[in-house]
This record gives structure tokens, C-alpha cells and sequence, in this order.
């Protein structure tokens, strides 16, 4: 805990993830390389879903990284509004558009391998659906921080919907579990990931790994332009509320 | 199962737009607040913000 | 406090008594977007009944969600809201009150007039009675996380919109479950297990939420 302290001052972070994020740049870019090259050349086709199990290295790591996000939204959220963590406003700000991308890429890649394995380019299936709902949480999220002339209120305001959100998220996805097989009793439509593998494995792992440190990439990167953004609306308001 | 290598492809490329486009969405953004605070010739890099650091 | 408690939502009813139209206009659009749906898609009474519940349910959101914008903000424009936080009693007991008094003008009446339109939709007297115990299950909770999000809107652009982008999502468990006791009711099953949920559902929103609602009162204060 001590670290996060450490770098829970906005200054000594801007120090901290200039320096890392160049290098953590250049890992992100040759891990996706070799990921990528692995999830085409290495996994074999599975013999129930063919080469569209290709896919799955992209939703479901996506789907991972989109609900962890949220889950640092609010954990972000109850640093903000219990220790007053000056960062982690910024940081929440920061990560939102994050976790939604990665909620985005995991309903596209969802609905593209939906088609060919069901002929409909959206199905209704329970983990779809809870998945669309997040993000519906992420956009209340962006926009509700960004809803106010005092950006510190925004933050605020978001904070606490983080943290009603995460405790929602459970529910939601109990009631749409429910919902799914109450309205389809006889087909099971599961985009599940296929039976694991080793093969299907390695290069699944290796991409949620490459695609964490894209994540991390972007919410560091991000939170660097948050501070000094935050810098540049203070000196803003300085030179407006200054007297001539 | 038959190839759908359209599907595939088409995935991959929405994550390459979405992410990507992220990525120099960000760095565009970061870029460009970068070169207002230097306009203004605002504090040297790494030091604290100020109205940010409540817990003083 | 409870003297708190009633002194609030006496006050609110009391304000809602002398602006009865307000209630109506709610009431009036829910009947209105009800009837769409038949206009919409065809009087076929098959079709009607399967959609009944959801639409009944879903109609019932909006019309819970169309009041809650002033919810707070006529208080916190006459100042209200700032006595209400130097108030002796704590403030979640006053969000308790709005939202006490937001259901019994808005989820009570609509659990009463939802049935009444759930015949033209051709749902028998079990289905009926069932719409109208869900609803009355259920519409407290909408009211709890309405308020929530009029609170943390409040005074924000475009806020309206934004108050449903928020609320909409985190009713969909209530929805899901209220509507949904229906439809097994029509295949056959019994109501019991749906009504625990929604009454599960309820108390999780009356366990979270107004503490969630004072903090974001608060800050709208300062």
C-alpha cells in the first residue's frame, strides 16, 4: 500500500509514468505482436466452432479487462470520496473511456462471432446482454463527469455512481442470467469459450496479458493528460477570477 | 465449421479501430494540452497542480 | 427522527395536494404510451397478451422516471435543501422522505391504473392481480434509484436525459423480475419466488440507497 501512496500525489505520478510509459509502450506493441501471431499461426482451429474461435482472443479477454475497469472505477470512486485521494479523480476520469472501449470491442466481437455461428448478428444471450448493460453503466459514467461547469463535482457525482454501480453489476447479471433462460428453455445460446485446450490456452492467456498492458498504457498515459488538463482549467479559472 | 475468415478479419480490424483509435486519441489529446500548458508557460513538468492536491 | 421522517413527506404530499395536476399529467402519459403499443404493432389479442407485461412494466419506468427531474430541484432552488442539511435529523431519513412521497404519487397510482389498462391487453384476473402486486413490489425500488439518480444530476446539463442514462440500467434487474412474474405466471408457475426477489430487490435498494442519495445531496450543497 505504501507504492500507491507514493504515487497517489498527481506530481509524483506524472514523474513516475513518464518514465515508464515509453517502455511499457514498446512491451505493449511486441507482446500484442506475439500475440497475435500465436492466435493466427499457433491455436488450431476448434473442431466444434472452426476458425472463428480466432474471435475468442479478443472478446474474452475484452470482456475481462471492461469489468475489471469498472471494478477500478470504484474502487477509484471510494478512494476519492473516503480518503480524498487527489489522483483518483483524475484517474477515474481517465479509465472510463477505457473499460468502455474494451466493453465496445467485446459486444462487436461478440456480434461478429454470433453470426456465423447462429446467423443473427446479435443474439440476446445472457452474457451479451450484461455486457451491453455495462456499458450503458460506462456511458452514465463519462457522461455523468462531465455533466457539470466544476469538474470536482462531476468526479464526485461519479464516484458514488461507480460504487452503486458495482454492487448493481452482481444483480444485473444474476436478473439477466434468470431472464435468458426464462425466455429460452430449449436451445442453450452460450457464447462460451470452447473447451480449454493448453492450445486454445497459451495464446488466450498471452492476449488478456498483451491487452492488460494496453489497458494499463492507456489509463497511465490518460491520467497524465487529466493532470495537466486539471492544471491548465485551474489557471484558467486563476486568470478569469484574478483582478484586473 | 467452414472458414469465415471475413468475421475473423472484420474483428480483429473493429479492435485495431476502437483500441487504436484510443491510443492516438489519447496521445493527440495528451499532445495538445502539453503545447497549451507550455504556451501559457505554465510550472515545469513533474510538479504538483494546484486546487488537485487538497490534502496539503 | 421519525417525527422528521413524517414532518418531510407530510410536507411533500401536502405540496403535491395543492398541484394534483401534476400527478395526472404523470398518470396521463402513462396511459398514452401504453396505448401506443397496440397502435404500434396491431390489435391482435394473441400478440398483445405475450407483450402485456413488458409493456406494462416498461411504460411504468418512463412514467416513474418523468417526475423525478424536479424531484429535488425545486428544493434546492428555494433553498430547501440547504436547510434540510443543517437539519437536526440525518439527511438519508429526508431522502427517504422524497422518496417515500415520489412512490406514493407516482408507483402507488401506477400500480392501481396498470391493471385497469392490463384488460385491454386481454390478461386475465390471476395475470392482473399479479402486474398489480409486482408493480407494487417493484415501484418503490424505482422510486429509491430514481431519486438517486435525480440527486446525482442535480443541477447538471442536460439532466434530464442523463437521469434516465443512469437510472435506466440499475432498474433492469426490477424490471426484468416484475415483468418476468407475470409471464410465468401465464406458463403455469407460481408467483412466490418473483415476489421474494423483487422484495429482495427493494431492500437492497433501501439498504444502499439513501446514503448514496444524502452524499450526493451533500455535495450539490456546497
Amino acid at each position: 500500500m505504501a507504492d500507491l501512496h507514493f504515487l497517489a500525489n498527481p506530481a509524483r505520478f506524472r514523474r513516475f509514468s513518464q518514465r515508464v510509459l515509453p517502455g511499457l509502450g514498446f512491451a505493449t506493441v511486441l507482446m500484442l505482436c506475439v500475440g497475435l501471431y500465436m492466435a493466427f499461426f499457433v491455436a488450431p482451429a476448434d473442431y466444434q466452432q472452426g476458425q472463428t474461435v480466432r474471435i475468442m482472443f479478443l472478446h474474452v479477454p475484452s470482456a475481462w479487462l471492461s469489468m475489471m475497469g469498472y471494478a477500478l472505477l470504484a474502487g477509484l470512486g471510494a478512494s476519492l470520496l473516503v480518503w480524498r485521494h487527489p489522483l483518483a479523480a483524475l484517474m477515474a476520469r481517465a479509465a472510463a473511456p477505457v473499460g468502455a472501449s474494451f466493453a465496445a470491442v467485446c459486444l462487436l466481437t461478440g456480434s461478429l462471432w454470433g453470426r456465423p455461428m447462429w446467423g443473427t448478428y446479435w443474439v440476446w444471450d445472457a452474457r451479451l446482454t450484461s455486457m451491453l448493460l455495462l456499458f450503458f453503466l460506462y456511458l452514465g459514467h463519462i457522461a455523468l463527469s462531465r455533466a457539470y461547469d466544476e469538474p470536482e463535482r462531476g468526479d464526485r457525482a461519479a464516484a458514488i455512481l461507480a460504487l452503486i454501480g458495482v454492487i448493481n453489476l452482481p444483480i444485473i447479471k444474476f436478473s439477466v442470467d434468470w431472464w435468458n433462460t426464462l425466455h429460452q428453455p430449449a436451445s442453450v445460446t452460450r457464447l462460451d469459450a470452447p473447451a480449454i485446450h493448453n492450445s486454445i490456452l497459451v495464446p488466450l492467456l498471452w492476449m488478456a496479458v498483451s491487452l492488460l498492458f494496453l489497458f494499463v498504457f492507456l489509463v497511465l498515459l490518460r491520467t497524465e493528460t487529466e493532470i495537466d488538463r486539471r492544471r491548465l482549467e485551474n489557471a484558467a479559472a486563476q486568470e478569469e477570477g484574478a483582478p484586473a | 465449421m467452414s472458414n469465415h475468415a471475413a468475421f475473423i478479419l472484420a474483428s480483429y480490424l473493429a479492435a485495431f479501430v476502437i483500441l487504436g483509435g484510443l491510443v492516438i486519441a489519447s496521445l493527440s489529446a495528451r499532445n495538445r494540452v502539453r503545447r497549451e500548458l507550455d504556451q501559457r508557460g505554465l510550472a515545469p513538468r513533474g510538479s504538483a497542480p494546484r486546487g488537485v492536491d487538497r490534502k496539503r | 427522527m421519525m417525527g422528521g421522517f413524517t414532518a418531510l413527506l407530510a410536507r411533500d404530499l401536502r405540496l403535491v395536494w395543492r398541484q394534483p395536476g401534476d400527478v395526472g399529467v404523470v398518470l396521463a402519459f402513462y396511459v398514452v404510451a401504453v396505448v401506443l403499443f397496440p397502435l404500434g404493432i396491431g390489435p391482435e389479442t394473441n400478440v398483445l397478451q405475450r407483450i402485456a407485461a413488458g409493456v406494462l412494466w416498461s411504460a411504468a419506468l418512463f412514467a416513474a422516471l418523468l417526475s423525478l427531474e424536479r424531484l429535488f430541484a425545486a428544493d434546492h432552488e428555494d433553498g430547501t435543501l440547504d436547510l434540510l442539511l443543517l437539519a437536526p435529523w440525518p439527511l438519508e431519513l429526508a431522502a427517504l422522505a422524497k422518496c417515500t412521497s415520489h412512490w406514493i404519487v407516482t408507483g402507488l397510482p401506477l400500480s392501481l391504473l396498470a391493471p385497469v389498462l392490463g384488460v385491454a391487453f386481454g390478461l386475465d384476473g390471476e395475470s392482473l392481480l399479479a402486474l398489480f402486486a409486482t408493480l407494487l413490489i417493484g415501484t418503490p425500488t424505482l422510486s429509491l434509484i430514481g431519486g438517486l439518480a435525480a440527486a446525482l444530476t442535480l443541477g447538471a446539463r442536460k439532466s434530464g436525459a442523463l437521469l434516465a442514462l443512469l437510472a435506466l440500467p440499475l432498474c433492469v434487474p426490477t424490471l426484468i423480475f416484475g415483468a418476468g412474474a407475470v409471464e410465468t405466471l401465464a406458463a403455469g408457475e407460481g408467483l412466490a419466488t418473483h415476489l421474494a426477489i423483487l422484495g429482495a430487490l427493494a431492500l437492497v435498494a433501501l439498504g444502499t440507497t439513501p446514503w448514496a442519495i444524502a452524499a450526493a445531496l451533500r455535495q450539490a450543497g456546497e
